[in-house]
């Protein structure tokens, strides 16, 4: 297994006393893609983010097994970490514009993502640089690679940060919102490429999205969180037989074409959900 | 109730909205679909007023609109953004941004016209003298829908209303929304690129790209997949891919 979790918890510290944020999320993942889905604040996030133990220093984290390809992350050293981010592991997260560093050109972060795992020139590190950006489905990456953040499109930008990414060649990409500032068409390229690379190197994938249907179209696996917990696992297929209210909720709220309706249900929320 | 002819604007060299032509009767709601830099939201800010630099011939209500508009016309006419954080103002209570507008335009009545306002939106009164910051995006956003509605518009442009809120939330927005319009038989025009959302209020909807308007469509027909333009077929086919998922 690629990473385990059992029973997650997360607190941080609030006015008003331990704020339990993630409440004993368990998963695991494969080679596969796993989707985490939930609304603002549901912990989807931090869950992902504490498997890089990239969380505020204030967050306190507890686990049973918290394991990234048998390391264990809570008592793992800062060096093994190092180890870990960037190189083993990739965090692609939703807007390009504040990820990508804006004084050096495209080009260069992903030679130097490369360079960071792999000894070469900077000859081959360039080499490697237009070579991903070809991958990322980029037509002219001599074009993009001298180009600054700025002159590239949101689009454009998410492509970068993902050759970036797949350079260290990782086992495990987590993408956090990575197509919410996108435009429809240009996410739904996005997703595809991520998916794609993804199933042809064999990596795994943790997509966190607020957008049901949109994640189980790319996923094998959906975990829908709520208020801190996994209310509900399902297979990408199974989405119309959920059967947690919260899951149906999320669903139904959601204003379609194919099916018309006059008024959106709104979702009442039982407090038995929390329990 | 509004009519848009030839809608042209220009930055600098670029021209961002390229001729376009729609109309809204009174009561209704026109939807905007297109991706960014589509020149949608241009058209919006334009008639806002919030962008004065326009050619052709805009008019609500009969009265054709300058680049300079009267007081009289922002009253009439109100804009609510996509992000309510952004556009409440960090260190004045829900009070204050609500009473602005009464002032503003010289409305009496304050303390009543806010507390019916209110609870107009569903807002508990205690949210009143609370700050951006301790509402949740969901009442945000029905604090700028109740600022927009104080001096009594008979227009709301909204831009984007609920692309920044969950789909639960998204729902009640959009509910509160028609309910509204139905009491206060407001005329609406919206701009999202979420073609599900517009579809849902929207019984006409414009589809724009690169700054031209290149299909206006019903709803209905919409839904039923009679599109004309390739583009607004790209678009159905892209909301209706995830839905069936």
């Amino acid at each position: 297994m690629l990473v385990e979790i059992q029973n997650l918890n997360i607190h941080f510290p609030s006015p008003q006393g331990m704020s339990h944020a993630v409440r004993g999320v368990s998963m695991t993942l494969g080679q596969e893609k796993l989707g985490i889905v939930g609304e603002s604040g549901s912990g989807k996030s931090i869950s992902a983010r504490a498997i890089l133990r990239l969380l505020p220093p204030q967050a306190k984290v507890t686990a049973d097994t918290l394991r990234f390809d048998g390391i264990d992350i809570l008592s793992a050293t800062e060096r093994q970490m190092r180890a870990i981010r960037g190189r083993r592991a990739g965090l692609i997260l939703q807007d390009p514009k504040y990820s990508l560093n804006p004084i050096m050109t495209a080009g260069a972060q992903i030679a130097e993502a490369w360079r960071n795992q792999t000894k070469g020139s900077a000859r081959a590190a360039r080499e490697a640089a237009l070579d991903l950006l070809a991958q990322v489905q980029i037509r002219d990456p001599k074009r993009v690679a001298d180009a600054y953040p700025h002159e590239l499109s949101g689009g454009m930008g998410q492509r970068v940060m993902i050759a970036m990414m797949l350079a260290p060649d990782p086992e495990l990409l987590i993408a956090d919102e990575p197509t919410s500032a996108l435009d429809a068409t240009v996410q739904a390229e996005i997703l595809r490429l991520m998916e794609d690379l993804v199933s042809r190197r064999g990596m795994g994938l943790i997509l966190i999205s607020h957008d049901l249907p949109l994640v189980s179209h790319f996923c094998d696996r959906v975990a829908v969180m709520y208020a801190g917990r996994v209310v509900e696992e399902l297979g990408a297929g199974e989405l119309l037989q959920a059967k947690h209210p919260y899951t149906r909720g999320l669903l139904e709220c959601l204003p379609t074409l194919s099916h018309p309706k006059l008024r959106l249900p709104v979702m009442s929320r039982d407090p038995a959900w929390l329990t | 109730m509004i009519s848009v002819q030839d809608l042209r604007v220009k930055f600098g060299p670029v021209e961002a909205v390229r001729g376009v032509t729609f109309a809204v009767g009174e009561g209704s709601s026109f939807g905007i679909v297109g991706e960014s830099g589509s020149g949608k939201s241009t058209v919006l800010r334009a008639l806002s007023g919030l962008n004065p630099d326009w050619t052709g011939r805009m008019t609500i209500a009969g009265t054709a609109l300058t680049p300079k508009r009267s007081r009289d016309f922002f009253r009439r006419v109100q804009m609510v953004f996509q992000d309510p954080y952004g556009s409440l103002h960090p260190r004045q209570t829900v009070d204050r941004a609500l009473s602005e507008p009464l002032l503003v335009h010289g409305i009496g009545d304050i303390d009543r016209r806010i507390r019916q306002a209110l609870s107009e939106v569903a807002l508990p009164a205690a949210a009143r003298f609370r700050y951006p910051h301790q509402l949740s995006g969901g009442q945000r956003q029905r604090v700028a829908i109740a600022r927009a509605l104080m001096s009594e518009p008979e227009v709301l442009l909204l831009d984007e209303p609920t692309s920044a809120l969950d789909v639960s939330v998204q729902a009640e927005v959009l509910n509160l929304l028609a309910d509204l319009q139905d009491r206060r038989k407001l005329t609406y025009v919206m701009v999202s690129h979420n073609l599900a959302v517009i579809a849902h209020l929207c019984p006409m909807v414009g589809v724009m790209q690169a700054g031209e308007m290149v299909e206006m469509i019903s709803a209905e027909d919409l839904r039923a997949g009679k599109t004309r333009h390739p583009h607004t077929a790209d678009l159905r086919r892209l909301s209706t891919e995830l839905e069936e998922a």
